[in-house]
């Protein structure tokens, strides 16, 4: 096998996730750069949780290569180390209802060993510093629930974001903050995986785009630009990247399921 | 370590000022206990006064599991499990802060309680230093214990029903050995009850160190 | 023991445990001889104290039980050993089922000699708790987890259970101490043909308790084998789910 690249951020190679005794993983290939904006895509049921999850090591990886900011996935004592380098926001909101979103934010922050600073500068992105800084959780509404986890998120500051479906519940305004965060992350030198199934949003501020299904990853019918691809077993094509543009449709990733 | 467990359980004790469970659901149900032991054993002829101390730790030992059950319930809402696995806190210190603020809300129904006796058992209390330091050895072997079986019955649908079954054979030592002790610092015969409090601080020590060391094992879930 | 993978043999016997089984079979009819006809009967209690060669042998053979189920959980926690993990929950079932032979023996035993079925002595509360405390291991075994969750979560429980019992020794014996009652023993001392029959009796219980301890671990160990077959099916199946999708897309 080649070695895995210094900045590569992600490589999983016929990895194989188990919920139970189900495959929800069932031998993925994929490889992150540093510094990319990954969207990830496909029907429900198809493991783009289970990924997400397995990328942040919560789950174990049971066969197969899987490697997370240097981090071997099949071992115990490595997914442990990953967990605080990366930041998951998940379908849960993660945040608990009788605390504020001040008091929220403030102690998962501290708990990952941000300052106070860092999470006040985080309530002050996403705009939770005024009115809302001191409503119980449970009397926000879902995309006030939302921004709240993102601020935690962003407090954490992590190398690798993994956004479980982070637009959905949202109106327009959510939804653009969503991308901007995307982007000033990006920028600021963090990878993002965003599983979505906005394919047209998400897909304008990804680099490129993924699509799994039964756990694997299938191959996407070519875009109209897509370079011709010799499929080889095993092969792992991947298109020139391009500067996120409005309105330019982002290159498909060509992988073969192995 | 101690960092962590201090977040954690001013984060704890935060959500308990807020929603004031333990304050307006759990300290009721131990003065009901108490009350209902009243129902059950005559008043009139001196059983509650010479069983007090056994009747407390009783209450106490019930109301130890929904507290327990309540620390575990606010993180099963809501993904918060995974949160605390992906925060850089350390699980032995998440379990001493779990510990430590179930702890405290037993300390406090410990001293409700200890007037709702004297109030309706007519008892009255001596060996103060016997009975302060026994309550403070039982209550941490009980939140300790409560703690490490809470973790592992936490991410379960039958959690309600398997906690007490799990939980109440472990801590029975304790209930014995704290009912001696309160009764020989009534009785005034201290000087028994203080080889009890040599074996609760054994208990408390161990299931401490047990915890300290399991908790983290225990919060995996997959 | 077990033959090669893919195949599943219609029983879990072998030569290993017919003799076992056969020998089993012809302790316990020496020990009958020897316990009911043989012996004489006890000086204060009668006949009834024959029951102390059955009720002594089960009662070790559950403690044998739960003491491999701790050592197993040990081992499994230690090493990550799948052989010492299944000894661990075959120990605690069998040793579970020798635990109603105590007590259900110990009950006839205890009311025509003492006139009650029991009584709170240090060895019967432990006893009770002991029960319990496995019962609770039984049930979290049982829960429907993935296997590795599944095997850490009981192996935690069997230690703290192992640690719990000798606190509750100690502290119901001081407790009774206090009181000085009776424990329930025989009043003379066993010696000659009898302590010969008595330790005979252990000895065949012992091996009873091995014989359903291996076929209770086969039938563990198959179970296991199975699900674990089952995967690389379940993946294809998985995979076939991909399948599908690329062709129903346009």
């Amino acid at each position: 096998m080649e070695p895995v690249a210094k900045d590569q951020v992600v490589h999983f190679s016929a990895a194989v996730s188990l919920l139970g005794r189900f495959p929800a993983l069932a031998g993925i290939d994929l490889d992150v750069e540093r510094g990319e904006v990954v969207l990830v895509q496909g029907p429900n049921g198809a493991g783009k949780t289970t990924l997400l999850r397995a990328c942040a090591g919560l789950i174990p990886v049971v066969s197969g290569e899987a490697t997370v900011l240097g981090c071997d996935l099949t071992q115990a004592a490595d997914r442990t180390a990953v967990r605080r380098r990366v930041g998951l926001l998940g379908h849960a909101s993660g945040l608990y209802d009788d605390l504020t979103v001040t008091d929220n934010v403030h102690f998962w922050a501290r708990s990952c060993g941000a300052t106070r600073a860092e999470a006040d500068a985080a309530l002050a992105t996403l705009g939770l510093d005024g009115r809302l800084a001191g409503v119980v959780v449970a009397k926000l509404s879902a995309g006030q629930r939302r921004r709240t986890s993102i601020a935690a998120l962003v407090a954490r500051r992590s190398e690798l974001w993994l956004l479980d479906e982070p637009h959905a519940g949202l109106d327009q305004t959510g939804r653009d903050v969503i991308d901007r965060l995307i982007r000033s992350a990006a920028s600021a030198g963090a990878t993002v995986i965003v599983a979505s199934h906005e394919v047209d949003r998400a897909g304008a501020i990804a680099d490129r785009t993924v699509t799994i299904a039964g756990g694997t990853v299938v191959t996407e019918p070519p875009g109209p630009a897509a370079p011709d691809v010799l499929a080889s077993p095993r092969a792992d094509m991947r298109t020139e990247r391009r500067q996120n543009d409005e309105g330019v449709e982002p290159q498909q990733d060509v992988l073969h399921v192995s | 370590m101690f960092r962590d467990a201090a977040l954690v359980a001013g984060k704890d004790l935060r959500i308990e000022w807020r929603s004031r469970v333990t304050t307006n659901q759990v300290a009721p149900f131990a003065v009901l206990v108490l009350i209902l032991f009243a129902f059950a054993l005559d008043p009139d002829r001196g059983v509650l006064q010479r069983a007090t101390a056994g009747l407390f730790w009783i209450a106490i030992l019930f109301s130890a599991l929904l507290a327990v059950q309540r620390a575990f319930a606010l993180e099963a809402a809501d993904g918060n499990r995974d949160g605390l696995r992906l925060s850089g806190l350390r699980p032995a210190g998440i379990f001493l802060g779990k510990a430590g603020a179930v702890a405290l809300e037993l300390a406090a129904l410990e001293v409700l309680l200890g007037i709702g006796v004297v109030v309706l058992y007519n008892t009255t209390w001596s060996g103060w230093l016997l009975l302060i330091t026994t309550s403070m050895v039982a209550t941490i072997g009980l939140a300790a214990a409560g703690t490490l079986y809470g973790v592992l019955a936490a991410g379960l649908r039958v959690r309600e029903t398997l906690l007490p079954l799990l939980l109440l054979p472990v801590v029975a030592p304790v209930l014995l050995g704290a009912t001696q002790a309160f009764e020989a610092a009534l009785d005034q015969s201290a000087s028994n009850g203080w080889s009890w409090v040599v074996l609760l601080s054994s208990f408390a020590v161990i299931y401490v160190a047990f915890g300290i060391l399991a908790f983290g094992s225990l919060l995996e879930e997959s | 023991m077990i033959e090669s993978e893919g195949m599943v043999p219609a029983h879990t016997g072998s030569r290993a445990t017919r003799l076992l089984g056969l020998a089993t079979l012809a302790g316990i009819a020496i020990v009958l001889v020897l316990a009911l006809a043989v012996t004489g009967p006890d000086a204060v209690q009668g006949d009834a104290a024959r029951l102390i060669y059955l009720h002594v042998p089960v009662a070790v053979s559950m403690n044998v039980g739960f003491g491999l189920c701790t050592l197993g959980s040990v081992m499994w926690l230690w090493k990550k050993s799948r052989w010492w993990d299944t000894v661990a929950v075959s120990a605690a079932e069998v040793g579970l089922v020798f635990t109603g032979l105590t007590l259900v023996t110990g009950m006839v035993w205890g009311r025509p000699t003492w006139g009650v079925y029991w009584t709170w002595d240090a060895r019967l509360t432990t006893f009770s708790l002991l029960f319990l405390l496995y019962l609770g291991y039984l049930v979290v075994r049982h829960l429907p987890a993935d296997v590795e969750v599944r095997n850490r979560r009981s192996a935690y429980v069997a230690l703290l259970a192992f640690v719990d019992v000798p606190i509750v020794y100690m502290s119901v014996s001081w407790w009774r101490g206090l009181h000085q009652t009776a424990t329930l023993s025989l009043s003379s001392t066993i010696s000659g043909l009898m302590l010969f029959t008595l330790v005979l009796a252990i000895a065949v219980s012992l091996m009873g308790f091995l014989w359903l301890l291996i076929h209770r671990f086969r039938v563990a160990w198959l179970e296991d084998e199975v699900e674990t077959a089952g995967l690389d099916l379940a993946i294809n199946e998985r995979r076939a789910e991909a399948a599908v999708m690329e062709v129903s897309t346009p």
